[in-house]
């Protein structure tokens, strides 16, 4: 009965010009399941302008790349974006159909599958297709991260879900790669539109975002008080690093919300993670398990974030911070004059 | 200016626990609360009704009997009415069948009194998906506006409403014409601490409940677990992984090894970004 | 302004819930307010409920309370370091309708009770504290609570705001406790399966059983310790008067801990997950520090009148009788439209034609008794245990002769003369 729904796609995010780097990595996830169904994996492309990202977009794996470009489409808004992803996916029937779980990405997918009446999984962090019956396991946390479950759409297609940012891997670049252009035309005008962006103010504040930063001190609630936290502060900025936190401490009002590492909070990876006065709840560990080098230090031999960490060092924090920033800043003289801050 | 709000009981995540052997919710451990980001929701509903000088608040649950305890939570919050629908009917639904029967039920209500504006919670921290409120909104075919972080004037006469829509790295300056559907995540404001006679107003409040007969037009496989796409397949605990190396010694002695493992790594150190 | 009520009952605990439902079930307008999330999530007790005064408000209430097991066997162990002298009684008939005890947790007690109470037409408002009482011309007239708009207004308050009554005290109707009268008490929940319990303390399916222990538990100090049964879980605590606890710079915490791995107690909790840690005060000055229970508006029930017994640890019982009959009072006052001291009165009567006082009163020199001389606790019990201890062991020694050196030992220790005197004060207090 579903014949007709075939390949594997994944709806590419960009914001003015830039595609988001979850894009990418679903790019990664659907070639593994597109190859292992023996079908094509595209991607879906909409906006203004914007047909110069697809050879980018094949070089990360798509086969081909469906566009759709239309002034209208300019800036990400649910009722002209869902009205192109709906046309296309009612004529040309994918089989999976992926989108990154940012605020854009849920968006667009949960209008997306009440018009196309089909499920759709919020958050997956794993995938995979049983291939007897062509069906995707999506697979996420519920219940408050304590428990992962499998959710399946047996009876619609297609089969929809969403996925966290960094859980999975985007492929090395290719540029030699080819595939598939397919331009689609849409009848949009902006007067039917009932939304309409004025303007896009982009945070300027921002330090280094978590997400993008290369060395992340998070502290937890072993810390003590917010003046204990403060090593945490000290730390990260004698090796210039940003601050991260649990939920615990984000509630206890040490750090702002935009800090938080985990479930609730931003997902993570950078190389290296330092992890202080952290028991290693699962709802954290989510957020920064992929980092690259881990480093836990809490005085409990027993806390779980020692299973998730490189190297861990069983010891009371007040004790062993110091004397790490201590080390650190010999380190840095030895290192020499390279070292600026702002 | 009518709004209706969509709020859900939840168990409290916070203090969950899941049965290790089973694998399944231990529910005397988890107490059922308003979910907090509906809670919000209510919030913005008083806050909207005092900056226009006027309105009615309508909050609406799909849930067991009980959930009437978060249609009285909202009337503490301030709301003026509450309606339940609750039927074995609209059991085990999933987040497409959700908000189909929400959105029967806020066509019955309509009827009442028009609706100008429906706001959802972000999303509910047991499902953890933000599907209903755009599913809602498809359905009414109104257009949906998540992750609203201020709603900062109404044009009456426009019939327009400017919000702010919280994206990846800012906001979006949204104007939108209304009826249209928000949903609103924490920072959109603090919970006020309800004066007594709102409490009072609860405590004395009878929801009005209504089952799926209540509603017309309904196409009942639409609803439960029959009008549910997705089911869940199997229910495992994350794979535990094995953890790496401690390092031995006194304080001194594990900061030293530490700070040799890191030799390698100095170039990241010490970077700006 | 604010609306008018018949009552306003502060506290959702079973004094306060007894009064409400009392009053709205014969038709009065009735406003309670609980400081807790909701009723239960604050409250402490050790976990016996007497099935009496709770029937004489609920008839069969065990058909759908939510109870944990009934008790069938209560304990009572003389514990020494590393013995203990136990004693008992178990009967089966207490495991059948009409029942005697139950072991209850407060949490889910006190909700459902609280919701008999709105069914009646109790208007319950939780998450809200009362400040203070709003006094004039000398008679309250409502309370004060700490939400905006906060003001309720009442015939008649009934503070049934637990042991440390901060309302009582402001309208001067008790003073602040002195040490002595109020006992400390700390209380954990161990999560146990249901197997386990029924093996390690000898019970089938729905069988509860409660262990009072004297001694060691204390570590000689003046109070007791108890181990009750819940369904899952158990429910240890210990407790010796604030008193005590400052003299012997005793911890509350090391107390429970020292008793929890104490080797008579440990094999018993060994494997249990630590579910809940609760402390809270008991008033135990007993008969002598009860303060006025009705003014001019206003009246106080349960511990925030002191009343519990604090020898055979009863409080709750206490607390839902007294509630009771405040809404009795309460009833004819409104009857007679007069709100008056005299006329509340009522209830002071009826409370100390009752077993509470009487009870109260035959215990009055307990605690005092118990403070005073603490051999009781800290060398008769072990004296006790070695006693046994020699008699049960199989040596060669005859059991008259046996006796005799037992005798002998035990007056030797203390001298003759202070052994009996000391028995005749400890009969004098409790008989
Ligand atoms: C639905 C849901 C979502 C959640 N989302 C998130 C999320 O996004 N992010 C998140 O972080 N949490 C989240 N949580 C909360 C999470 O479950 C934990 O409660 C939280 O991560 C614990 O924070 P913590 O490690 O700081 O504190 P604790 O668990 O209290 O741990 C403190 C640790 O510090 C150690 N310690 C104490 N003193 C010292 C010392 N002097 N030196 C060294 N070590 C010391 C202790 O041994 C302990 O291991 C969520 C929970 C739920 C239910
Ligand atoms: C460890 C322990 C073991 C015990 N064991 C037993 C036992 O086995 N059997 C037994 O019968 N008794 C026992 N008792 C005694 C029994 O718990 C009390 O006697 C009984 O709970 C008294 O009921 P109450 O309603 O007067 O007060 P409480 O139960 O204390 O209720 C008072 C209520 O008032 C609320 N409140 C207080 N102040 C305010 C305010 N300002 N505004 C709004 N609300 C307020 C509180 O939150 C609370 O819910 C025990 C006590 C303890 C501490
Ligand atoms: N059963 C329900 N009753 C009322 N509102 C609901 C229900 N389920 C979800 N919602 C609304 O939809 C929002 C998002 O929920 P979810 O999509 O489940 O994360 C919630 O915050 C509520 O506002």
């Amino acid at each position: 009965m579903f014949e007709d729904y075939r390949g594997v796609w994944v709806f590419i995010e960009q914001n003015e010009g830039e595609i988001e780097g979850v894009s990418l990595e679903l790019l990664g996830a659907g070639r593994k399941l597109a190859d292992k169904l023996s079908v094509p994996l595209s991607g879906v492309l909409l906006g203004l302008e914007i047909k110069e990202l697809c050879p980018e977009i094949i070089s990360y794996g798509a086969d081909q790349v469906f566009v759709v470009d239309h002034a209208v489409l300019k800036d990400y808004r649910t009722e002209s974006y869902m009205k192109g992803v709906i046309l296309l996916a009612e004529k040309y029937k994918p089989e999976i159909f992926l989108y990154g779980a940012t605020p854009n990405g849920k968006d667009l997918a949960s209008a997306v599958a009440t018009d196309l009446s089909t499920g759709l999984t919020a958050d997956t962090t794993m995938l995979d297709v049983d291939l007897d019956n062509r069906l995707l396991e999506a697979s996420r946390p519920a219940f408050g991260g304590n428990i992962m479950a499998t959710i399946l759409c047996k009876k619609h297609r297609p089969q929809m879900g969403t996925v966290r940012p960094k859980v999975m891997k985007a492929l090395e670049k290719d540029n030699s790669r080819i595939g598939k252009i397919i331009e689609e035309e849409i009848f949009l005008q902006e007067e039917d539109m009932r939304t309409k962006v004025l303007k896009i103010v982009k945070d300027v504040t921002k330090k280094a975002r978590l997400t993008d930063a290369h060395v992340v001190v998070a502290g937890g609630k072993g810390m003590g008080d917010l003046q204990g936290f403060q090593l945490i502060h000290e730390l990260a900025e004698t090796i210039g690093a940003t601050v991260g936190g649990t939920r615990d401490v984000v509630e206890a009002g040490w750090l702002p919300h935009e800090q938080q590492v985990g479930q609730t909070g931003e997902t993570i990876t950078p190389k290296i993670y330092f992890a202080i006065g952290i028991s290693g709840a699962i709802q954290h560990i989510v957020g920064m398990k992929n980092s690259e080098f881990i480093i836990a230090i809490n005085k409990d031999p027993n806390a779980p974030i020692f299973d998730v960490a490189t190297y861990g060092i069983v010891g009371d924090a007040m004790e062993i911070v110091p004397r790490l920033i201590e080390q650190f800043k010999v380190l840095q003289k030895e290192k020499g004059g390279e070292v600026s801050y702002v | 200016m009518h709004i209706v709000v969509c709020v859900k009981q939840v168990p409290d995540t916070k203090i969950i626990k899941i049965n290790p052997k089973t694998n399944t919710l231990d529910r005397r451990s988890a107490p059922a609360i308003l979910n907090p980001y509906d809670a919000h929701a209510v919030q913005e509903a008083v806050k909207i009704k005092k900056m226009i000088g006027e309105g009615t608040i309508s909050v609406l649950s799909m849930g067991p009997p009980q959930a009437t305890a978060v249609i009285k939570k909202s009337i503490e919050i301030g709301a003026d009415r509450g309606y339940l629908i609750s039927d074995r009917a609209f059991a085990g639904a999933d987040t497409l069948a959700t908000s189909y029967a929400l959105s029967k039920a806020l066509e019955r209500i309509s009827k009442e009194q028009k609706i100008d504006l429906v706001i959802c919670g972000l999303h509910a921290i047991d499902g953890d998906t933000g599907q209903v409120g755009p599913g809602i909104a498809r359905r009414l075919d109104i257009p949906p506006i998540t992750n609203v972080i201020e709603v900062t004037e109404f044009n009456k006469k426009e019939k327009t409403v400017l919000l702010k829509r919280k994206i990846a790295n800012g906001y979006q300056l949204i104007e939108a014409q209304y009826p249209c559907l928000l949903t609103v995540g924490k920072e959109i404001n603090e919970i006020e601490y309800s004066p007594m006679p709102n409490m009072i107003k609860a405590a004395r409040y009878e929801p009005i409940i209504w089952t799926v007969n209540d509603l017309e037009n309904v196409d009942r496989p639409q609803l439960g677990l029959k009008g549910s796409p997705t089911i869940v397949g199997k229910m495992f605990t994350p794979p535990k992984p094995e953890g790496g190396k401690k390092l031995d010694g006194n304080a001194d002695e594990q900061v030293a090894q530490l700070i040799a493992l890191l030799e390698d790594k100095k170039e990241l150190l010490f970077a700006n970004h | 302004m604010s609306e008018k009520f018949d009552v306003i009952v502060v506290g959702a605990g079973p004094a306060g819930t007894s009064c409400a439902y009392t009053c709205a079930k014969n038709g009065l307008k009735v406003l309670q307010i609980e400081r807790g999330e909701y009723p239960g999530s604050k409250n402490v007790m050790g976990g016996v409920l007497y099935r009496q005064q709770m029937e004489e408000i609920i008839p069969e209430f065990w058909k759908e309370a939510p109870l944990e097991r009934p008790v069938i066997e209560q304990r009572f162990w003389m514990m020494d370091k590393e013995s203990a002298v136990t004693f008992g009684y178990k009967g089966l008939e207490w495991g059948m309708e009409p029942y005697n005890n139950f072991t209850v947790l407060r949490a889910p007690f006190d909700q459902w009770f609280a919701k008999k109470g709105v069914e009646q037409g109790v208007l319950l408002v939780n998450e809200t504290v009362v400040l203070e009482c709003i006094v004039e011309n000398g008679k309250v007239v409502g309370v004060r609570t700490d939400r905006p708009d906060g003001e309720v207004y009442a015939d008649v308050v009934v503070l049934a705001d637990g042991v440390n009554s901060l309302l009582g005290k402001q309208l001067g109707f008790h003073k602040e406790f002195r040490p002595d009268e109020v006992a400390l008490t700390v209380m954990e929940v161990i999560n146990l399966s249901k197997d386990k319990i029924n093996d390690r303390f000898n019970l089938e399916e729905n069988q509860g059983c409660t262990i009072e222990i004297f001694g060691d538990s204390t570590k000689g100090n003046l109070g007791t310790a108890f181990i009750y049964t819940n369904k899952e879980s158990i429910n240890i605590g210990v407790g010796t008067t604030l008193s005590s606890m400052i003299k012997a710079k005793l911890k509350p915490y090391d107390l429970l801990d020292y008793l929890k791995t104490h080797p008579m107690v440990r094999p018993l909790m060994e494997g249990g997950e630590s579910l809940e840690y609760l402390a809270h005060l008991i008033p135990e000055g007993g008969y002598h520090s009860v303060p006025k229970v009705a003014g001019n508006g206003v009246l106080l029930v349960g511990d925030a009148a002191q009343l519990v017994n604090a020898i055979h640890r009863e409080g709750s019982n206490m607390a839902m009788k007294s509630g009771k009959m405040a809404a009795e009072a309460i009833i004819e006052a409104k009857n007679r439209n007069d709100f008056s001291e005299s006329s509340l009165n009522k209830y002071r009567e009826a409370l100390y034609d009752s077993f509470i006082m009487k009870d109260l009163e035959k215990y009055k020199d307990a605690a005092h008794v118990f403070e005073h001389y603490p051999q009781y606790f800290n060398e008769y019990v072990p004296m006790i245990n070695r006693a046994a201890s020699k008699f049960f062991t199989v040596d060669g020694t005859s059991k008259k002769d046996k006796q005799k050196q037992i005798m002998r030992s035990i007056t030797g220790e203390r001298g003759k003369l202070k052994v009996i005197q000391d028995m005749f004060r400890a009969w004098k207090a409790v008989k």
